[in-house]
């Protein structure tokens, strides 16, 4: 450890702009870059959803004034082409899941604070780092690409199952579009791969001096669980499209088998699709939880500071991430009970799937156990985190009604699935990386975000959220399928115009919501206030760094670490917080009994560095 | 010299962990590795659990690639002991043999499938022979790779910049070496096992 940081001391990153900003290999940067994409990309992300909604909400309006944006994809009755639709919906999943909540979410805050909170100069390797952010460039720049070519975007759902996706026959976007998808998503993979080995190996060697594993924040304990399931999981998906790419390309038959296509049948035979379902949801499953696990890193340490109060069950909260690692690859099935799936695998995966409810439960009840009777500040980091914990157990509950193999049969595949997943992994990953943002904006950028434009940003979007996902549990319920381009013709949905009505109206009004929050953001980084040393008064080492940390994060030594990042309002201290880097010698008055005794360690491990540097 | 006994004895506790960061992420790198063909393998056995599926025999040459990866991986211990021990001379002509047997396990692999076309199993076909084409040359993919490292090492042998002091780049070579070696006779045993 004390090797590591004489070799990069004094070692300051003196580069031109090119090697500074762009091609940098310090991970602040390359988290601002994964920020900065993954923005770019929600807003893209966003646009497509409020263009389906459109269709969704006023079926009959006329469109047409979208020509000068979408050409083509307008039809001459001022309608959004039908292919074009289920391309637009397919690429805002895609968009969503993959390059901005978890590029853009574990990307920016686990290159961003496995350093800076475990204590180390940078990642364990800068260069890799540096690559797994151009892969995800490379790979983010194919998929901008597909949304421009003549065939339109992959267009067989976020999902890609065979042989819709397989077969340029089926839909015009499974030609080009679909073959840019699967490069597109290679990429990822490999950017993703490298980024998790980095984090793993960052938590795991290069912690500073003291820097236990029971002393580590929980931001750091969920980006590690996250990392380990990318690793585990997307391999899978690899394995999945490169099946696909064969089925594709050269005419192998993995997923395909007896397809007639206008009367002909094709020369594919033995092929199984449920097999793909199989090994995408292999990844997929997992997947929720690499969105979802760093935003409730992130909310766990954001509630604990702003509470003004220790995290209620820390060792509860790192089991239940853990239990939710391990179950997330044992529940798969689960997307897959109409499959024709055998009942009693089915209630196997019910079971399993149903067990996923007791280490959430654990986790919400610690979240409100730390808030209640906290001195709460309602700072818009704080708010947005409050946000995620309602929509994570608003989502959640209804995870025991779509987990359940009977009830599934009626709500598979219906816009009550749509407002499950959408508030318990969307919103909520949403609302911990906006969270995030605003938390360790000072640390970022120097500067304070604005707290008034925080406040009006959170409520629209609190609101809009839950205006535009909870009358889709009732739409659903009815029956209402979800990726269908009109529901028209159906009488038994004609009740349900108002509701898709409002839930179109609140959508864009909620995408609009951001608009405030990217002024805020651009605006801030330029106008906003100085931030001082430490803004939330917090524990953990990131803020005992400077205003502006250079490459190597520490312009001294790094400090050593004594105690748990969670010691706020320590009875008797002399502030409501202690700092992770304040020896218990420096607190005897709010010490209890055993910190007394690591006293004498303290001692120990000052003389240890000493004899050290006369050695090297 | 006993001062420092001393301090190692104090040091022991507070050490976080004590593998070199690269070789760390060269195990994570191995295990991404592993996930791929442990699913593509489940795949198999999925697909196969369906019916339909054309038996087939494993090309003869496979038999004697295994063996050939088998020593290979024993002369790439050799390699790796004797640059541990700064035994140039010995280290040149191991890592030199590992590097003739890793090229000698690829041009095997290769006449295997030359004899797969002439037994009329296909990459288009059956998923079964598509399934053996994808995970022999999905391994092979993945040796080439390590060739590739091999011969850097071999070079790095030659110029001397191997020693018992700098062995972090050959343990690494070493330990990808044996894994892919190992993963082979799992998948050939594998595939003798599930036709």
């Amino acid at each position: 450890m004390e090797n590591h940081s004489h070799e990069e001391h004094g070692h300051e990153h003196h580069g031109n702009f090119w090697t500074t900003y762009i091609f940098s290999e310090d991970h602040k940067v390359i988290a601002k870059q994964f920020l900065i994409t993954g923005m770019i990309w929600a807003l893209i992300g966003g646009t497509l959803s409020v263009i389906f909604r459109l269709q969704l909400g006023f079926p009959n309006a006329n469109l047409s004034w979208l020509k000068p944006l979408l050409g083509g994809w307008i039809t001459a009755e001022g309608k959004i082409d039908p292919e074009f639709y289920l391309a637009l919906v397919t690429m805002h999943g895609t968009i969503m899941v993959f390059f901005v909540l978890t590029a853009g979410l574990s990307g920016t805050f686990s290159n961003f604070l496995i350093p800076l909170q475990v204590g180390a100069r940078d990642m364990a390797s800068g260069f890799m780092n540096m690559l797994s952010y151009w892969f995800f460039f490379a790979s983010s720049c194919v998929m901008f690409t597909s949304l421009f070519i003549s065939t339109g975007p992959a267009a067989g759902g976020w999902v890609i199952y065979p042989p819709l996706s397989a077969l340029p026959q089926a839909i015009s976007g499974s030609g080009l579009g679909m073959t840019l998808w699967l490069v597109s998503m290679a990429l990822f993979i490999i950017s993703s791969l490298l980024g998790s080995i980095n984090y793993i190996t960052t938590v795991i060697n290069l912690r500073t001096v003291g820097m236990s594993f029971t002393k580590l924040p929980l931001t750091i304990w969920a980006f590690f669980f996250t990392a380990i399931i990318g690793i585990l999981s997307f391999p899978v998906l690899f394995a999945a499209a490169l099946l696909l790419i064969f089925d594709r390309s050269f005419g192998t038959s993995f997923y395909l088998s007896d397809i007639y296509i206008g009367g002909e049948a094709l020369p594919n035979e033995g092929g199984s699709p449920i097999l793909f379902q199989h090994l995408f949801w292999f990844l997929g499953h997992p997947e929720v939880y690499i969105v979802l696990l760093p935003a409730l890193g992130i909310t766990s340490e954001i509630i604990s500071t702003n509470s003004r109060k220790p995290i209620f069950g820390y060792k509860a909260m790192v089991g239940s991430m853990l239990f939710i690692a391990v179950l997330s690859f044992v529940v798969w099935a689960h997307h897959m009970f109409v499959t024709g799936m055998n009942p009693f695998l089915g209630s196997i995966f019910t079971l399993l799937t149903l067990i996923i409810a007791v280490p959430s439960a654990v986790k919400i009840f610690n979240y409100v156990t730390t808030i209640w009777r906290g001195n709460l500040r309602f700072t818009p980091a704080m708010l947005f985190s409050i946000g995620l914990v309602s929509f994570f157990l608003t989502g959640g509950i209804t995870g025991l009604f779509v987990g359940n193999s009977a009830v599934d049969i009626q709500l598979h595949d219906t816009y009550f699935i749509v407002a499950h997943f959408h508030l318990v992994m969307g919103a909520a990953s949403f609302f911990g990386m906006v969270a995030g943002v605003y938390h360790w904006f000072p640390k970022m950028f120097g500067r304070m975000m604005n707290d008034k434009l925080g406040y009006i940003h959170f409520w629209i979007s609190f609101i809009g959220i839950y205006m535009v996902f909870f009358p889709m549990h009732y739409i659903g319920i009815a029956g209402f399928p979800r990726r269908y381009y009109t529901w028209t013709n159906f009488e038994t949905f004609g009740g349900f115009t108002d509701l898709n009505m409002v839930v179109s109206v609140s959508a864009i009004i909620s995408v609009g919501a951001q608009f405030i929050f990217l002024f805020n953001f651009i605006y801030s980084i330029f106008r906003g206030k100085l931030a001082p040393a430490n803004p939330w008064q917090s524990n953990t080492l990131e803020w005992t760094t400077p205003r502006h940390p250079q490459h190597g994060n520490w312009p001294g030594e790094i400090p050593t670490v004594y105690r748990w990042p969670y010691d706020y309002s320590k009875p008797g201290a002399k502030e409501d917080y202690i700092p992770q880097h304040i020896p218990f010698s420096e607190t005897p008055e709010s010490n209890l009994p055993h910190e007394s005794e690591l006293i004498k360690l303290e001692g120990m491990d000052n003389t240890i560095r000493v004899e050290e540097k006369k050695h090297h | 010299m006993e001062n420092a006994v001393d301090l190692r004895l104090v040091e022991e506790p507070k050490k976080t962990l004590a593998m070199n960061p690269k070789k760390f992420g060269m195990w994570l790198f191995l295990a991404t590795v592993m996930m791929l063909f442990m699913s593509i393998t489940s795949a198999y056995i999925v697909r196969q659990a369906e019916g339909n599926w054309v038996y087939f025999e494993l090309p003869p040459s496979f038999y004697i690639t295994s063996f050939i990866i088998v020593v290979s991986s024993i002369t790439m211990h050799w390699a790796y002991r004797a640059s541990k021990r700064d035994d140039l001379a010995k280290a040149k002509l191991y890592i030199s043999i590992t590097s003739v047997l890793g090229l000698a396990f690829l041009v095997g692999q290769f006449i295997g499938w030359v004899e797969l076309v002439q037994a009329n199993v296909y990459l288009v076909g059956n998923p079964s022979g598509s399934f053996l084409y994808i995970i022999t040359g999905l391994h092979a993919l993945h040796l080439i790779s390590a060739v590739v490292f091999l011969l850097i090492m071999l070079v790095a042998v030659f110029q001397g910049k191997v020693s018992a002091h700098n062995m972090t780049k050959m343990e690494m070579c070493t330990t990808y070496w044996h894994f892919l070696g190992a993963l082979w006779l799992y998948l050939f045993v594998f595939l003798i096992l599930y036709r």
